[in-house]
């Protein structure tokens, strides 16, 4: 019974927490806009949290950077259990242009395991609802 | 008794990651720090290991705002270098997607201003509009943020009559929408309560810390590379440069909204007297040995590209200096003894972009002057000692 409660609310109200690892700024805008009232991610519950102690999902825009390592490892160590991490644009996924720059590490994955992927350079905040959409999926299937 | 309080690189206030080191005495701000490099990703490097073309691309992810201006910026200076002019139906639609590109910057930021400010509404409001200038770009360049419209020699898609009719539509409602967000950003008392007098910048001070764009404006120094050194087709379009003398976030907040009329003035001017012709004429691959200074007047200020070739299809440096880099300075000084409430209000009050910033190590020299223990400094040395480092190589350890 009170498993069913805590998934309910789990799905009912994913607040996300916005990390930037380097990117270069055009999916962090993509994301506030997912915010405002043209797309209205408000809606679904997600709610958009300053401190990772609050947040459910991390998203992550943009190529880990040398410098961003060890803050992107702490931020997902703050972040209670269960977490999930969406990596958001190609950056994150795979380094985009950035690849092979020195100090770039990667994508996100090469730090901290990440369960949803959101392709686009930079994402539509269409696209970023899908994968949202996609994560409560996965948490309603119980794949994680 | 004085504190040190860190701020960020995650902190709910920035949208990049940035640390802002501030000693406080009780609520007053005495020193104030800036910790960068968190977005450092060696774009200037990598820029010469691709070739003039694929570097439009590199440089238009410097930063997702201004990724216009820097393509424009670069473009700008190869089309010297190569000795190439590009055609005048294609400049126009150039700086058009570079107006409009000023509008949603402009747009995003008092959004912003608005946020910090704790006038949420205000905000959304903002955001709103602010996708109809979205969806314009969208339908000239087929993206919403990265637009692509820029090859050297010219642009790459052209305007027909539908799309021209669009814009002038939207431009209308974008008009009426600005005006009263100019009415409610200058009268609202309590909005107004919050700006004035904060982030105290003189006229003085902006220039001897060589302050750019709507932060020099707004301490009423009329600077605008626009004006003073027209680039593209600006000699022959009509506008105005706005300025304000007020030195604070408020004068701050009504120069980029002057702005705003002035853009949709320049967009309609632009669209009414677009001349026919082709859009782009055809680069050759190589560039002779020479160098070049490229200027451009992005969203947040002067917008620097130094660019050299050596005769081979890639560039042998190429230099950013990016407004933001600029503003830095006069931050520091505008942060201090100021209350610590007000540091996200003035920080995003130069409309920081720290992506922009965060190519260079050159920013070291500047700040090691004054402090010992520089985290920039130490992010140098590192990118020296691995220059031979490969991304590629799987290494990262598994945190858990």
């Amino acid at each position: 019974m009170l498993q069913k409660l805590t998934q309910w609310s789990r799905l009912k109200s994913p607040w996300i927490l916005h990390l930037n690892t380097g990117a270069c700024n055009a999916c962090d805008i993509e994301v506030v806009a997912a915010l405002t009232p043209r797309f209205d991610v408000e809606r679904f519950g997600i709610l958009l949290e300053g401190t990772p102690r609050h947040a459910d999902v991390i998203i992550c825009t943009g190529p880990a950077t040398r410098q961003m390592k060890d803050r992107l490892i702490r931020v997902y160590e703050q972040t209670p259990d269960p977490k999930f991490v969406m990596a958001v644009g190609a950056c994150a996924m795979s380094g985009c242009v950035y690849r092979g720059a020195y100090n770039i590490i990667g994508g996100i994955d090469q730090l901290i395991p990440v369960d949803v992927y959101v392709p686009g350079c930079p994402i539509r905040p269409d696209a970023l609802i899908e994968g949202v959409v996609k994560l409560l999926d996965k948490i309603k299937k119980g794949t994680k | 008794m004085s504190f040190e309080i860190p701020i960020g690189p995650q902190h709910p206030a920035l949208k990049e990651p940035v640390g802002v080191r501030v000693t406080v005495d009780g609520e007053i701000i005495r020193e104030a720090d800036l910790r960068l490099g968190y977005n450092h990703r060696g774009v200037e490097k990598l820029a010469e290991q691709k070739t003039w073309i694929q570097n439009i691309y590199l440089m238009e992810r410097i930063c997702g705002i201004c990724s216009h201006s820097h393509a424009t910026c670069y473009v700008q200076g190869v089309e010297k270098l190569m000795e190439i002019e590009p055609p005048k139906r294609g400049l126009y639609i150039r700086i058009l997607v570079s107006e409009l590109e000023r509008v949603h910057s402009h747009l995003l930021w008092l959004g912003v201003a608005g946020h910090e400010a704790g006038f949420d509404s205000f905000f959304m409001y903002v955001w709103r509009d602010r996708e109809i200038v979205m969806d314009i770009l969208e339908t000239i360049s087929g993206n919403r943020v990265h637009y692509a419209i820029n090859t050297i020699g010219g642009v790459r898609r052209d305007l027909n009559e539908l799309q021209i009719k669009h814009i002038l539509e939207s431009l209308e409602v974008l008009r009426q929408r600005s005006a009263y967000y100019q009415k409610l950003g200058t009268t609202e008392p309590s909005f107004v309560a919050r700006l004035a007098g904060v982030g105290y910048l003189s006229k003085e001070d902006a220039i001897a810390l060589c302050a750019v764009g709507p932060t020099l404006r707004a301490s009423g120094v009329p600077m605008d590379v626009r004006k003073d050194d027209p680039y593209a087709v600006y000699d022959e379009v009509p506008f105005e440069v706005c300025t304000a003398d007020t030195c604070d976030v408020l004068g701050r907040t009504v120069v980029r909204i002057k702005e705003l009329m002035q853009s949709y003035n320049i967009i309609e001017y632009l669209l009414k007297n677009l001349p026919a012709g082709p859009i782009a004429v055809r680069p050759p691959r190589k560039a002779k040995p020479n160098e070049v200074v490229s200027r451009y007047e992005a969203p947040r200020g002067e917008n620097i590209h130094y660019i050299k070739s050596n005769g081979s299809d890639k560039p042998e440096r190429l230099k950013v200096r990016a407004p933001t880099l600029a503003n830095y300075a006069a931050t520091i000084k505008m942060l201090k003894n100021g209350f610590i409430a007000d540091v996200p209000l003035i920080f995003a009050a130069i409309d920081p972009c720290i992506c922009c910033a965060e190519r260079s190590v050159a920013i070291v020299d500047a700040r090691s002057q004054k402090e010992t223990v520089v985290t920039m400094s130490s992010l140098g040395q590192l990118s020296l000692k691995n220059t031979n480092y490969k991304a590629r190589k799987r290494e990262a350890e598994w945190p858990l």
